[in-house]
């Protein structure tokens, strides 16, 4: 439509101009020289400049300030191309209502357009927008999302460790998210202490903290093993305090997708996720190893490299079997102790993958199904109870979520550093820390080559971010008595900076 | 909807006429039939000022014209599962006449456009006709008669339906039916229906005051007419015509469905011109102001997503938003309404006096939000001033899928669809008053009347 109406335009702006021209024309054609058309002539004239000069046609704003001026149904404003020169005049009290018999008139032509005088929005309107905006995204969920939903408690083996915030904080993070009612049983190896306490209290979320006696062993194996027992010490606590609602398993350095949460909603006794295994550690060898290895295996045998597991279905939409991360590229250079720079493997199965119905471990409960085992006989004698799985004495029953295990709810992930590994406790310096400068005759192990100043700069900064105006004048004597050009540079630029810190 | 002006090769006084009308609207409140004869005389004349002296001297006299509009169309409030839900087989039988392909295949194939663009519903209603169940072959058992003319599928290169040789094609396709066959004569017309989907209906402009200008075709008075135009009080809006909602695709309606879960976040919603600069450059012309309005106002609002955009996302957008504006363009249907009905998006109607589609079937009042034309500034406070439950409850009732079918022209029919709609709304005209039967000879409609140019064979 644009191109025809361009063309016309062109037709139309010429138009506009020659429609004041075009009757004089005919006037001096018609060759009647009656006073009147004289006067006509001349006023025509003067509206053709005043048009010129302003721009637009200037009678038609006469008709409608000359008209207008008689009751109109309208509060007007007067809006133009030359807001300049033309007054706005609001008056929006005036309403002059105008009730014909058959409705409102309703006037082809020009109209104004009606501003009101300070066009922004109010504040109080818009919080009763977002209130309005809230009740609708209720009444959505009451519709279509999950009926009755149920509180989900989630279970979290932890310790404390290096990497213990950074994955803590994302758990929580997820669960704080998640619009259903929440208990969040945090198991501790070593017995709890107070920076995990402190951790979790920040989500403002239920919270169960308990503690299992023994420190969190340094061998992968034995570390699953342990997190395993952990998880059974926290579901013999769900049935101790005969908690309702679904259990699902949220180790700390897991990621899961809030998806995730409304899927399990749809469990009835067990169920079981794909979860997304993501095996692998820094190191680029490993990147090339894997691909040759992966070559290999295509020309053995089709086998998938999905890095997944979780319950496999036939085409009738029905437990077939189980999916298992292929663990045999990696088996001999799998991470030993926690903190190789090797890839963490999975077990076959592991417990993030499945959720509960808490009342499956609760002691005599109508209506508890026979395939269950009764939580006391298991791991009783201290063996390694692998995965939920160990609870059901007939694992057909499980039910797979996430449209039968296509749907990737939740990842799997090992990262840790070494156990030796310091940092601040709760992440907090205090105190400070002391300052070092890189002494040029006595090279740490791992400092940077010589590099010029400004890169030095760089490497200096980090350091400068504390507090420390007493400590500036004991500096500025290091930075005379060093006697270095390019390292008094540095320091002095050090110094304004934290100077500029300061302030 | 977008308008077309031609170049006017004419004179001042084409400008004039809107100022006119304004000004004798203002100063009269009707149109009358006197002073138009005079703002006619001044097209030809040279002086704005010399026009302007004489309407003033015409209309000081104060001659009154005639109301040509009646009784305002009817709205039925009420459960909307009772009246859409009507099966109109076997309440009324159609004859369709078979006309030669020159008036329907032959457009058709010469530009397959016709078949997607906002007007297809006079394709489609003819296909529906062609098997359905009400059809008839017997002409004589037939309570109304169909003529299959495709008048809004002559294309501008840009997509858009020149209506310029329509009167002319309607009035030879009438010419045959009433040459061929005796029930044309019978009544001449008055049980004959058209499909006229164009802008303005059976004016066939698409310029509004060219269109008023003109007025219904003279042939088509006696007819009844089903248009999307519906304005009341309006010359191009006959009573007992059928306001049909504009065609919009099914499919491609259906494939941008998502989750009904989706939380709506966005509160008022808009994507479309505010100006039309090529049309209108001056301003105030386009929508009587009312687009230009609302963004003048609302541009700074966070609740107001309104912009000129053409996202990919717009039909998902639309099922994220509680309330989508549907003002008024050149004239005062659009296709957003459908869109906003079938997506559960409460649908904002500013557009004075709009006729809407299926009027006595669906309770328009209880689903959607009217403000008139002068309150668009203060929009804001008008949809936050709704209750919550009023809101809750609208949406509710648009949830209601017999709505959602009520507005779409699905390929195969289904019940309950548009074309049923049509249907119905003809069955509830049934039974004809026995006065439309005209005596042998007698002559109502007057052939002649019109501008000479439609008279041209076509």
């Amino acid at each position: 439509m644009k191109q025809l109406a361009a063309l016309q335009q062109q037709g139309r702006r010429s138009n506009s101009f020659r429609s004041n021209s075009s009757p004089l024309d005919a006037t001096v054609d018609g060759a009647i020289k009656s006073p009147a058309t004289i006067f006509w002539l001349f006023l025509h004239g003067v509206c053709c400049l005043i048009s010129l000069v302003l721009g637009f046609r200037f009678s038609r704003l006469v008709f409608f300030l000359l008209f207008s001026a008689s009751p109109s149904p309208s509060t007007t404003t007067i809006y133009s191309a030359l807001r300049t020169t033309l007054p706005v005049i609001s008056s929006p009290q005036e309403r002059n209502v105008s009730a014909d018999g058959g409705g409102s008139r309703v006037v082809v032509g020009r109209h104004g357009i009606l501003i009101r005088p300070w066009p922004h929005p109010d504040p109080a309107e818009v919080m009763k927008a977002h209130r309005i905006i809230e009740r609708v995204q209720a009444e959505q969920r009451s519709q279509y999302g999950v009926k009755n939903p149920r509180t989900v408690i989630a279970i979290t083996p932890t310790y404390v460790r290096t990497f213990q915030t950074l994955h803590l904080t994302g758990v929580m993070h997820s669960l704080m998210n998640m619009r259903y009612d929440l208990v969040w049983i945090v198991v501790e190896a070593g017995g709890t202490t107070n920076e995990t306490a402190s951790l979790i209290a920040k989500s403002g979320l239920k919270t169960i903290h308990i503690g299992v006696d023994g420190k969190m062993p340094l061998l992968w194996e034995d570390r699953h093993k342990f997190e395993s027992r952990m998880r059974l010490h926290a579901l013999r606590i769900v049935r101790e305090k005969k908690l309702d609602g679904i259990v699902m398993f949220a180790d700390d350095s897991n990621m899961h997708s809030l998806e995730l949460f409304d899927e399990i909603q749809n469990v009835k006794w067990i169920g079981a996720v794909s979860v997304g295994i993501l095996a692998h550690s820094g190191g680029s060898e490993e990147g090339d190893v894997l691909m040759r290895e992966s070559d290999a295996d295509e020309k053995d045998e089709k086998k998938s490299q999905i890095p997944v597991q979780g319950p496999a279905c036939n085409a009738s939409g029905n437990l077939a079997g189980w999916h298992t991360f292929d663990t045999r590229p990696f088996v001999e250079r799998s991470a030993i102790y926690i903190g190789d720079r090797a890839v963490v493997l999975p077990r076959k199965l592991e417990w993030a993958g499945f959720v509960l119905n808490s009342r499956l471990v609760w002691e005599d409960v109508e209506g508890k199904p026979v395939w269950v085992k009764d939580l006391v006989e298991i791991g009783k004698d201290g063996e390694d109870i692998e995965s939920p799985l160990s609870l059901l004495k007939d694992t057909s029953v499980v039910e797979p979520l996430g449209s039968c295990g296509r749907k990737v709810l939740l990842w799997w992930l090992r990262v840790e550093a070494r156990a030796d590994s310091k940092f601040p406790a709760s992440w907090i310096i205090d105190p400070p820390l002391d300052i070092t400068v890189p002494a040029k005759r006595t090279p740490w192990p791992d400092a940077p080559p010589e590099l010029p100043a400004y890169v030095e700069k760089v490497t200096t900064i980090p350091e400068n971010t504390e507090k420390r105006p007493a400590k500036s004048g004991s500096k500025r004597k290091r930075s005379s008595r060093s006697k270095r050009k390019h390292n008094a540079k540095v320091l002095d630029i050090r110094a304004s900076t934290k100077h500029a810190g300061d302030n | 909807m977008l308008k077309l002006r031609r170049p006017s090769s004419s004179r001042s006084g084409r400008a004039i006429l809107p100022a006119k009308q304004m000004q004798l609207a203002v100063l009269n409140g009707k149109k009358s039939k006197d002073t138009e004869e005079v703002s006619a005389r001044c097209e030809m004349e040279f002086s704005m000022w010399g026009c302007l002296l004489l309407a003033l001297f015409t209309a000081s006299i104060g001659v009154e014209g005639i109301d040509r509009r009646g009784a305002r169309t009817e709205r039925i409030s009420g459960s909307a599962g009772d009246v859409l839900d009507d099966n109109p087989v076997g309440k009324l039988k159609v004859y369709v006449y078979e006309l030669p392909s020159k008036y329907n295949k032959k457009i058709l194939h010469k530009d397959p456009r016709c078949l997607t663009h906002m007007f297809a519903a006079e394709i489609f209603m003819h296909q529906f006709l062609l098997t359905s169940a009400v059809r008839t072959l017997n002409p004589n058992e037939a309570d109304w008669f169909y003529t299959p003319v495709y008048s809004t599928c002559d294309l501008a290169p840009n997509g858009l339906p020149l209506p310029f040789k329509s009167p002319r094609m309607m009035r030879s396709a009438i010419q045959l039916i009433s040459a061929r066959w005796p029930y044309w004569n019978r009544t001449e017309g008055a049980d004959h229906f058209f499909l006229v989907p164009h802008d303005f209906g059976a004016c066939f402009h698409y310029q509004e005051e060219k269109a008023i200008k003109r007025g219904i075709l003279p042939l088509l008075q006696r007819s009844t007419l089903v248009q999307t135009f519906g304005q009341q009080n309006h010359v191009c809006l006959n009573d007992g015509s059928i306001t049909i909602p504009p065609y919009a695709p099914p499919e491609k309606i259906m494939s941008h469905l998502i989750p009904p879960d989706t939380p709506r976040s966005i509160f008022v919603y808009f994507r479309g011109l505010f100006y039309d600069v090529n049309n209108d450059p001056e301003g105030g012309y386009y929508a009587r102001g009312a687009r230009a309005s609302m963004w003048e106002n609302f541009k700074n609002n966070p609740l107001f997503d309104i912009s000129t955009d053409h996202p990919t996302t717009y039909y998902e957008d639309m099922q994220r938003a509680v309330f989508c504006l549907c003002p008024l363009g050149w004239a005062p249907w659009s296709p957003r309404l459908v869109e906003a009905v079938i997506f559960g998006c409460i649908p904002v109607i500013i557009a004075d006096d709009i006729v809407l589609p299926f009027a006595d079937a669906i309770p328009w009042e209880e689903i959607g939000v009217f403000v008139a034309e002068k309150d668009v500034p203060y929009l804001d406070t008008i949809l936050t001033s709704i209750p919550v439950d009023v809101i809750l409850r609208k949406q509710r009732l648009l949830a209601n899928p017999s709505m959602k079918q009520a507005m779409l022209f699905p390929q195969p029919a289904q019940s309950g669809d548009a074309f049923h709609q049509i249907l119905n709304g003809l069955a509830r005209k049934l039974p004809h008053d026995k006065r439309i039967y005209l005596k042998p000879g007698e002559k109502v409609l007057n052939w002649t009347a019109g501008p000479v140019g439609d008279h041209k064979p076509w």
